[in-house]
């Protein structure tokens, strides 16, 4: 199987030629910025104490709200300066926060982001230790007695406050193992769960389906068999009977393989699956598709699900006059969007085929997002990180 | 006639062949692949084909590529195409070249034969038959097309017009007059712009105009 490890990305690749190290003038000019940065730092960390501790009530609520953001800020400045010092980047890993979220939930996002925890951390070293250390290098450098102690001691001193930045401002390699894991451990328990209740769906439809009709069709062949002889107009009429019900299986057969795996999506690829989608709906929909070759089928069919499903809620809620999919490939992401222009407000949360399509996406670390204002448009990009095989879809004519 | 049969089930394979030769067909050749389909169809002495859209090397959509093919060399070359399932997206495409003598049906209506024979002598004499499977999709498209302008009546003899059907045929399928079927048909032409032509072709392209709305 294609694992998409591409997308197991441990660490930032480093910078190729990196950028000359600061010296010891620059450095305490960061030492200088650090001090000056530690008062409004010390500030905003007792802000959200206070806020933290008074969250029950709706001010503190507000004041986390305002205050988070604002530390957040002073968080950023300090992981460039880390990085400028390191010659390595200090990325920040805050957990997104989903468009139209409100205040509450903004805030409960990034009370539960354990980035939030190691910035209040990082604050309270930043204006102690960290103070002290950016401190002691300024004065070094102020009074010109103590110019032999700065000269040899600026640079390992704010290096070594760098690193300490680095540590509590980013995420380790094994912390970053230890999440990949527990993201890898979820959606694999979910992709089990939905594969298994899958399974369940196809055998309840078979059973009540193609195998009851296949039974009704041997009995009554039987039952003509039986009396052929005796009476050979009943027989007749049961034989017929029998040829309808083999249509009705065959349809019911059809429509179980559809569900599956269809067959236009093994023919044509997710390009042609979807201007076939596109073609059996009310309302016209126009596809565009800009894929320079085809992703992993089950990429294609988890895609080709999430495309259907956001087409039948267009057919069924949105009230849309068109639609549109627009299927485009960059830096290794298989970018998909639906579009209509009905009345909008959809809510991904609601109905259970949506939250569906999550699960599926997800065990390809794909992604769902919606913008969907009142009033429309609606936009759903699906993005699922996937290496496109060189071998290109030829329709055998162009359709419109 | 004579009839080159594509199909890759030796079961299936069988069945039609006895079926099209109760039918009054000659079964020319059986092939159950892409290439040796190419080489049955260059045969000049072939009168048309019936294709299952799967087939050997690859199982996709062989046979509607091979159809498109051999049209583009043969113009109007009659050409049924059967397969488990159909797509709006094919039947376009089978359609593209507006030459007519195209079928297209699910492999389940091979089981009511008479219907299928005649609908194998129907695309023989360049006829269009499309599965009421097709016609039923495009039935629940939308509003504002321009077959807007037909009644509900003439949208219903239309459709049978789609499934290959003669006049006679459809008089009865609607419980109405020959007579009046013609009329339809002629407002139906009338509305779509079709200029005075031959009639066979004229109901074709009327199906061809309504498959692209």
């Amino acid at each position: 199987m294609d694992e998409p490890e591409e997308t197991l990305v441990l660490e930032h690749p480093d910078v190729p030629a990196p950028p000359k190290q600061p010296g010891r003038f620059k450095l305490t000019g960061f030492a200088a910025l650090h001090v000056l940065m530690a008062v409004p730092t010390l500030l905003f960390f007792i802000l959200i104490v206070v806020g933290g501790v008074v969250a029950v009530a709706w001010v503190g609520l507000g004041i986390l709200f305002l205050a988070l953001p604002a530390g957040r800020w002073f968080a950023g400045r300090h992981r460039l300066i880390a990085s400028r010092i390191l010659g390595a980047p200090v990325p920040a890993e805050y957990r997104p926060v989903p468009k139209g979220t409100h205040l509450v939930g903004r805030v409960l996002i990034w009370a539960r982001d354990p980035m939030t925890w190691r910035d209040l951390a990082w604050m309270l070293f930043a204006v102690t230790l960290g103070f002290v250390m950016s401190l002691l290098t300024v004065l070094l450098f102020l009074a010109i007695a103590t110019g032999a102690l700065w000269w040899y001691g600026a640079e390992p001193i704010m290096r070594y406050r760098a690193r300490l930045d680095r540590g509590l401002l980013s995420y380790g390699t094994t912390e970053r193992l230890e999440q990949r894991v527990q993201v890898l451990t979820e959606t694999r328990a979910s992709s089990i769960d939905h594969s298994a209740a899958e399974l369940r769906r196809i055998e309840r439809d078979l059973h009540d389906g193609a195998q009851a009709r296949l039974v009704s069709v041997g009995m009554n062949l039987g039952l003509a068999e039986s009396m052929y002889a005796e009476d050979p107009e009943q027989a007749a009429r049961l034989v017929a009977e029998a040829r309808a019900t083999a249509s009705a299986a065959l349809g019911d057969l059809r429509s179980v393989v559809r569900g599956i795996h269809p067959p236009v999506l093994a023919d044509r690829g997710i390009s042609g699956a979807v201007q076939a989608l596109a073609l059996d709906m009310a309302l016209p929909v126009t596809v565009t598709s800009e894929l320079p070759g085809r992703p992993p089928a089950p990429v294609e069919s988890a895609v080709y699900f999430a495309v259907a499903e956001c087409l039948a809620n267009i057919g069924k809620h949105a009230g849309a006059a068109n639609a549109w999919v627009t299927l485009r490939y960059a830096d290794g992401v298989l970018v998909t969007v639906v579009g209509d222009d009905g009345r909008g407000g959809a809510n991904p949360d609601s109905g259970t085929g949506m939250r569906g399509v999550m699960r599926r996406l997800a065990a390809f670390d794909g992604t769902m997002t919606v913008s969907s204002p009142d009033g429309g448009p609606t936009l759903i990009t699906l993005e699922v990180p996937c290496a496109l095989s060189s071998q290109r879809t030829t329709p055998s004519s162009p359709t419109d | 006639m004579r009839l080159v049969l594509a199909e890759d089930h030796a079961l299936l394979a069988d069945g039609l062949t006895r079926i099209l030769t109760a039918g009054g067909f000659t079964v020319a050749g059986v092939v159950d692949n892409a290439p040796e389909l190419d080489r049955a169809l260059a045969d000049p002495d072939v009168d048309g084909a019936v294709l299952d859209v799967r087939l050997h090397p690859s199982f996709t959509d062989e046979g509607i590529r091979a159809a498109v093919k051999v049209r583009e060399d043969r113009p109007g070359f009659p050409v049924m195409v059967l397969s488990q399932y159909v797509e709006q997206l094919y039947a376009r495409e089978l359609l593209a070249s507006g030459d007519g003598a195209i079928g297209y049906l699910l492999k389940d209506r091979v089981s009511d034969v008479t219907e299928f024979v005649d609908g194998v002598r129907r695309v023989l004499a360049g006829g269009t038959v499309i599965d009421p499977e097709v016609i039923a999709a495009i039935m629940a498209r939308r509003p504002d097309d321009p077959l807007d302008r037909l009644t509900e009546r003439e949208r219903e003899v239309l459709a049978l017009m789609a499934e290959g059907r003669s006049n006679a045929a459809i008089a009865a399928g609607l419980f109405v007059t020959e007579k009046a079927v013609a009329k339809h048909t002629n407002a139906i032409f009338t509305k779509l712009d079709l200029p005075v032509d031959i009639d066979d072709n004229r109901r074709v392209r009327a199906v061809l105009a309504w498959l692209r709305a």
